[in-house]
């Protein structure tokens, strides 16, 4: 009794786009194993808020089940913090029911925007992987409709291979149908932040090295520059604020009402405002704003974790073509710099790049982060040009035994994946054992070659 | 205060329990689908801390129902409001091929109701407070090749609301009769319209303030009210010639 319907679907980089995809929205568990059931032969793959930014939710001539609905908190303990909750639910919702009540997810990504269901397919990561790794790290168990049709719960005593290969396995396991996650307890809603204008790479890194002590890092960018101010931007570090914390405007909101303006009245559907000119006035305008030194202050958690969300609909501010973002990771400081210079030089610098220190922890799997400094940027999508200067990019990343965030990712080549990803055949080996007959796929699985 | 949402499964039904929750109303959820109800009531708890209880209802067997506001009763205290969210579209065809198929569409969307209302209306007289709350539709204004026998069974749902609350006014009882057009639920996914869609959210907000503000008559989204004005209007030896 499953209703398929006929839609446009496209990820946040909006893309690709699928004109007629073909999509099922369950509203509760059971519909999800009858969506399963009248899949006719074809393969599946979930969707949730539509916030990775490539293909990995998308999916051609099969079934995209949308897990939005799927919103049940099904248990909290109040003293542990452990949420048990269905895959559906935003980020933003147990913030907005949590935070009030002490606790706070250890592992946010720059918008609240996502499902908890995508966080664990994605094994996203945020400002806090130097302390707290991924969201995975935080979430114990998973319940999992599978190929077969069964529902398997599987955490790190049960089924670990199927749980291993979940965190992080790009929804390509099986239907998530809801999860176990930790929320840390926090004093207030506001954030200690120490903003701090750097003036170029060697200073971001003194400073990321000084920063330890913050449970939150990360650094807006200005990929423009080259020569002795390569790498300028703007580090904003931050911690929970204690109780009875005053919250003050910062350095974020700031960032917030300049993206907010420039968006504000143009023309959403032309490509020809964000350009060169345009994007090199931003990152000026911006990193102007902030006076040179260091400056303190009591910020508001939303502005400081999601600024973007302030603005709805950036992702359309990059016209008709979409956008794609490039987010790497490189052990080595040389690789970044020889990166930025790339892109300095290709003149398709974006006007938001974030840059970052990873902890040290590897993940396995398919999971993104490991040691080294990650950098995101998004570009314009012009077309074959770009896609040349990813990759180099790519060629610069292996090179130093880097790789490509697959969250973000909408065009990585099958082999350049499997030398940077080296444990995929491992993954691919419990995933294939429990979907021996693909029945989830992805653009992104079927790209890369994931699937049996 | 407690509210009773009966047919609590259904998207605008929960939506419905998420506002009086948040208002810090108790929420009894019944359905005919008990381990979903509990499901919402175990995610409403959560979100609103609020008590909350689910139960087994189905609107046919009407002879469960005593057993069940007596249930309410015991777990969260007296009713408050009652929510009349269950419904069964049924299929027109099915409908007219089979009448153990129309039945169940009637005795679920009006037999039931009237059963369960004449129980919930004893309770509120007595206390000489408390508000109904009935979803019915705009399928019910007129009858239409498509689905009239679902529209029939939701028009004599409306007409039995209004008489109800004739009587119930006296007795400080309000009753509060919704007419919903295109929600995005299950039944309008997909479905090319060229009117817009409302939220359940939306709907909810919507329902739940016109029953605080004592109305009687709610159309939702409210355009519905000067399109279903000019449907009744078509002279019928037009409309029967329509095809809608």
């Amino acid at each position: 009794m499953t209703n398929w319907v006929h839609r446009e679907l496209a990820g946040w980089g909006r893309f690709p786009v699928i004109e007629d995809a073909r999509v099922a929205r369950p509203e509760r568990i059971r519909e999800v194993v009858d969506a399963l059931r009248s899949r006719d032969g074809e393969p599946v793959i979930a969707h949730g808020l539509g916030r990775s930014y490539g293909d990995a939710a998308l999916l051609r001539d099969g079934g995209v089940i949308l897990s939005r609905r799927l919103d049940r908190m099904l248990s909290f303990d109040a003293e542990t913090g452990w949420l048990r909750c269905e895959s559906g639910v935003s980020l933003e919702e147990v913030i907005d029911t949590f935070l009030p009540r002490g606790f706070f997810p250890p592992v946010v990504p720059g918008t609240q925007y996502v499902t908890v269901g995508g966080a664990l397919g994605c094994n996203i990561h945020g400002k806090s992987h130097h302390t707290h790794g991924c969201f995975g790290d935080h979430v114990r168990r998973v319940e999992l409709l599978t190929a077969a049709g069964e529902i398997v719960i599987c955490d790190r005593d049960h089924e670990p291979e199927l749980f291993w290969a979940t965190v992080g396995g790009m929804g390509l396991t099986g239907f998530i149908l809801s999860l176990e996650m930790q929320l840390h307890p926090v004093e207030s809603c506001a954030i200690e932040m120490e903003s701090i204008r750097v003036e170029n790479l060697d200073e971001f890194f003194e400073v990321s090295a000084d920063s330890g002590e913050f449970t939150h890092t990360m650094s807006w960018i200005d990929c423009v520059q080259t020569g002795a101010s390569m790498g300028r931007g703007i580090y904003m570090r931050g911690r929970h604020a204690p109780a009875g914390s005053e919250i003050e405007k910062g350095a974020v909101d700031r960032l917030a009402e300049l993206v907010g303006q420039i968006v504000d009245g143009r023309d959403l559907a032309s490509n020809l405002w964000v350009n060169r000119v345009t994007m090199r006035l931003f990152n000026e305008a911006f990193f102007r704003k902030e006076p040179p030194g260091k400056r303190t202050s009591v910020v508001d958690y939303a502005p400081f974790f999601f600024p973007l969300d302030a603005v709805p609909n950036w992702n359309f501010l990059y016209g008709k073509r979409g956008f794609l973002q490039y987010q790497f990771v490189t052990p080595s400081e040389a690789a970044v710099r020889e990166c930025l210079d790339a892109i300095s030089k290709s003149g398709y610098a974006s006007f938001l790049a974030v840059i970052k220190e990873f902890g040290d922890q590897d993940h396995g799997g398919l999971s993104f982060p490991m040691g080294g400094t990650t950098l995101a940027l998004d570009f314009p999508n012009v077309g074959e040009e770009l896609f040349r200067l990813f990759d180099r990019l790519d060629e610069i990343v292996l090179a130093d035994g880097g790789r490509v965030y697959l969250g973000k990712d909408a065009r990585l080549s099958r082999d350049t994946f499997r030398r940077m990803y080296p444990e995929w055949e491992q993954w691919k080996a419990v995933r294939d054992r429990w979907d021996p007959d693909a029945v989830f796929q992805s653009e992104l699985s079927r790209r890369l070659e994931l699937c049996a | 205060m407690t509210v009773l949402i009966l047919g609590a499964t259904s998207p605008i039904a929960r939506a419905v329990a998420n506002e009086y929750a948040e208002l810090g109303h108790d929420i009894f959820l019944a359905a005919r689908d008990r381990d979903e109800a509990q499901r919402i009531a175990s995610d409403i708890a959560i979100r609103y801390e609020v008590r909350t209880t689910a139960a087994a209802f189905d609107a046919v067997q009407t002879g469960t129902h005593a057993e069940l506001l007596e249930h309410v009763e015991a777990a969260l205290g007296a009713i408050d409001v009652a929510v009349l969210a269950f419904g069964a579209m049924g299929e027109q065809e099915e409908s007219q091929d089979d009448f153990a198929s129309a039945r169940r569409v009637i005795d679920t969307n009006y037999t039931g109701a009237v059963s369960i209302c004449e129980l919930l209306a004893a309770a509120m007289v007595e206390r000489g407070r408390g508000t109904i709350i009935g979803i019915s539709s705009v399928a019910g204004e007129r009858g239409r090749k498509s689905n009239y026998v679902y529209g029939s069974a939701k028009g004599a749902f409306t007409l039995y609301l209004g008489g109800l609350r004739n009587r119930l006014t006296e007795h400080g009882v309000g009753v509060l009769t919704v007419k919903l057009g295109f929600v995005d639920t299950r039944m309008t996914f997909g479905m090319e319209t060229a009117i817009p869609v409302a939220s359940p959210e939306e709907a909810a907000r919507a329902i739940v303030g016109a029953a605080r503000n004592g109305r009687d008559v709610l159309y939702y989204p409210r355009f519905w009210r000067p399109i279903m004005g000019v449907i009744r209007a078509i002279p019928e030896r037009l409309f029967k010639k329509l095809s809608l």
